[in-house]
């Protein structure tokens, strides 16, 4: 058992590693496009752009979303808000009513549907050539928009996302999740780089109109369309960039309990969108996203799950050592002394410090990009310390619910 | 070279790429497996190094006696001896599992170590009969988790023991250790296969003992024993 656990953890490494040294290499090797904002202030002629705002039970939320489309730096003839009430039972309505008279906004009220049939609507109502969306939980920078609009002027290129933060990050909860999303910055980052965007987050990604006309709309999709429309867009080879800089701010879970939640449905969404585009996997047509980054993420997925069982194993070990030892001289305060000579320098632990240094790195590096504080923060320690722990518990019961064919709520 | 839409509308994809990867991650993985021996080559360099100051202390002590055919008994006792063999035996057990039973390094600082113990052994008894010395000593025989499924146990009560009674010297053996001077200490000993086996003053007992069971006979052998000063509670 201890040979296959050690075997096992030099397998995870070793795929883990190879990941991340994948993942740096293309970040050193292909310059973007456009350098960084580069386009900002200086576009000539700005398209016009519909920004949709699916709304349910968002009454605390909602009109700060919208004024922050309202202050977004951009012409204001070239900007219509969507506002798409899918039917909320709480004040929502009232709430939308304060902005009933702005010219630059539109607000429908439907019969619920689901998150996907709002976005839907929205769409069908949209009149100008690009199209976005914005989580009502979600606010933007005032310069995000310009910045998305920029990378639209490649024609080859069909959706924009924008670089997520929490907003207001207190709590261990949240502080992780903010490093979490700077990381996710990164990795969308280097996607955006090889072509391998295979996610289009809602909060403020955009779109050209055309899409939803080749491809069609979106889909209910395990409820996390924002995959499958995007996967659908990488099947029908339609180019997905990352906007550095686009900065969109979106309240993540406070509570473990409510992360959770959150992170099952994303990863049991995300599992059976997998399976409704395994025929993307280890196909060359796909080219990294094919080859590397799905696989890799599947890999990933089977191999946080043998992390749980080896923790476990592990965990008993230690518990029946205790038990064997109490048994034969009750309880003995452990001695205290230090000596180097102990420290663990094991193959396997010095390969472990390696990664885990490399991700708090790359954090590091993103919150840097992002003019973030310089200071050293705890948050990326509490992201890859905390989620090693808590984020098998998610992956279970997703594998779990795509395994007994359980849905996940969206709310 | 990247991966670029070609005119198809598919992609190239670079091999090479991932073949760097590949290079890159055995690279690191390379360097770890180097740093990882590197620091074992330090642990086994030290374990050599307080080895090498045990056997000097222990020659010393041999000539002292081959000179004055006995140690003065003011001497004896004192720190003059190996007070070192215990820490090296923790750091022998950690290699044992660390580093690789197996190893090559590691079984032969193992068996430099069992003879210290022995000589160690042969002195001290000799020194605590002739000035009425209030030391105990206890030989462990000991095997691996298979072979002898209670010797963790059995570990821990030695080791509470010996911390409870500081003039306790207690020596481990590796019951299947290849050495000729193991097998014969065994052999006079009488020591058979059903360990853990712990000899006190020549009476052998096999297999696991409670902590009650095993001070009990501790302290008919040796009712000199004194416990360690305040910090354990005194014994009934």
């Amino acid at each position: 058992m201890d040979k296959i656990v050690e075997i096992t953890s030099f397998v995870a490494i070793f795929v883990g590693l190879y990941f991340e040294v994948f993942l740096l290499i293309s970040l050193l090797e292909k310059k973007p496009a456009l350098a960084l904002n580069a386009a900002h202030n200086s576009s000539p002629k700005l398209p016009s752009v519909s920004v949709i705002v699916p709304c349910f039970n968002e009454e605390t939320t909602v009109s700060k979303t919208i004024t922050s489309l309202l202050a977004l730096d951009y012409p204001v003839d070239c900007l219509n808000i969507i506002v798409v009430n899918d039917g909320s039972t709480d004040g929502t309505r009232a709430t939308l009513t304060a902005f009933e008279n702005n010219p630059r906004i539109q607000i429908f009220h439907k019969e619920n549907g689901g998150k996907y049939t709002a976005l839907n609507f929205g769409i069908e109502k949209a009149t100008s050539e690009f199209v976005g969306c914005l989580d009502s939980d979600s606010f933007v920078d005032k310069a995000a928009l310009r910045i998305i609009m920029a990378k639209f002027r490649d024609p080859k290129v069909m959706a924009v996302t924008p670089s997520m933060i929490i907003a207001d990050p207190k709590g261990i909860v949240r502080k992780m999740q903010r490093a979490e999303y700077s990381y996710g910055n990164f990795l969308r980052k280097i996607y955006s780089r090889i072509e391998a965007v295979h996610i289009t987050p809602g909060p403020f990604s955009f779109f050209r109109k055309e899409v939803f006309r080749k491809i069609g709309l979106y889909k209910h999709a395990h409820n996390t369309e924002d995959m499958e429309m995007a996967m659908r867009m990488q099947k029908h080879r339609m180019q997905i960039v990352s906007a550095d800089g686009a900065f969109v701010y979106t309240v993540g879970p406070g509570t473990v309990k409510k992360l959770y939640k959150q992170r099952v449905r994303w990863v049991s969404g995300f599992i059976s969108n997998l399976i409704d585009y395994r025929d993307m996997l280890f196909k060359k047509k796909y080219g990294d996203l094919g080859l590397i980054i799905l696989p890799f993420s599947i890999i990933g997925i089977l191999l946080s799950f043998a992390f749980v069982l080896m923790s476990l194993y592990q965990m008993t070990a230690t518990i029946m050592n205790a038990v064997v030892k109490f048994s034969a001289v009750g309880f003995v305060a452990p001695s205290l002394r230090f000596d180097v000579f102990f420290t663990n320098t094991s193959t396997l632990s010095i390969l472990s410090l390696t990664m885990i240094a490399m991700i708090i790195a790359l954090v590091f590096y993103e919150d840097h990009k992002a003019g973030k504080s310089r200071k050293f923060s705890f948050d990326a320690l509490y992201f890859v310390f905390l989620y090693s722990f808590i984020s098998p518990f998610w992956l279970i019961t997703s594998i779990y619910n795509n395994l007994a064919s359980k849905t996940a709520p969206w709310r | 070279m990247a991966i670029e839409h070609s005119d198809h509308g598919e992609y190239k994809l670079s091999w090479k790429k991932y073949a760097l990867s590949f290079v890159i991650t055995l690279a690191i993985f390379g360097t770890a497996i180097y740093i990882s021996n590197y620091f074992n080559d330090r642990r086994i360099e030290e374990m050599r190094s307080i080895q090498d100051s045990i056997a000097t202390n222990i020659m010393s002590s041999e000539t002292e006696v081959s000179l004055l055919s006995s140690i003065p008994c003011e001497e004896a006792g004192s720190s003059m001896l190996s007070s070192e063999l215990n820490p090296l035996a923790e750091k022998i057990e950690y290699s044992e599992k660390n580093i690789g039973a197996g190893n090559s390094d590691v079984i032969s600082l193992k068996k430099a170590y069992a003879l210290l113990e022995i000589k160690d052994y042969l002195l001290m008894r000799d020194i605590a009969k002739r000035c009425g010395n209030k030391f105990g000593f206890a030989l462990y025989f000991y095997g691996d988790a298979k072979s002898c499924p209670d010797c963790d146990k059995a570990s821990y009560v030695l080791s509470y023991l010996r911390g409870k009674y500081p003039d306790l010297r207690v020596y481990s053996f590796d019951y299947n250790l290849d050495l000729g001077a193991v097998k014969t200490l065994e052999s006079m000993l009488k020591i058979k296969n059903a360990l853990p086996a712990i000899v006190l003053d020549r009476e052998v007992l096999n297999g696991f003992q409670s902590k009650e069971a095993l001070e009990k006979t501790l302290l008919a052998h040796y009712p000199k024993l004194a416990i360690v000063a305040s910090t354990t509670a005194p014994t009934k």
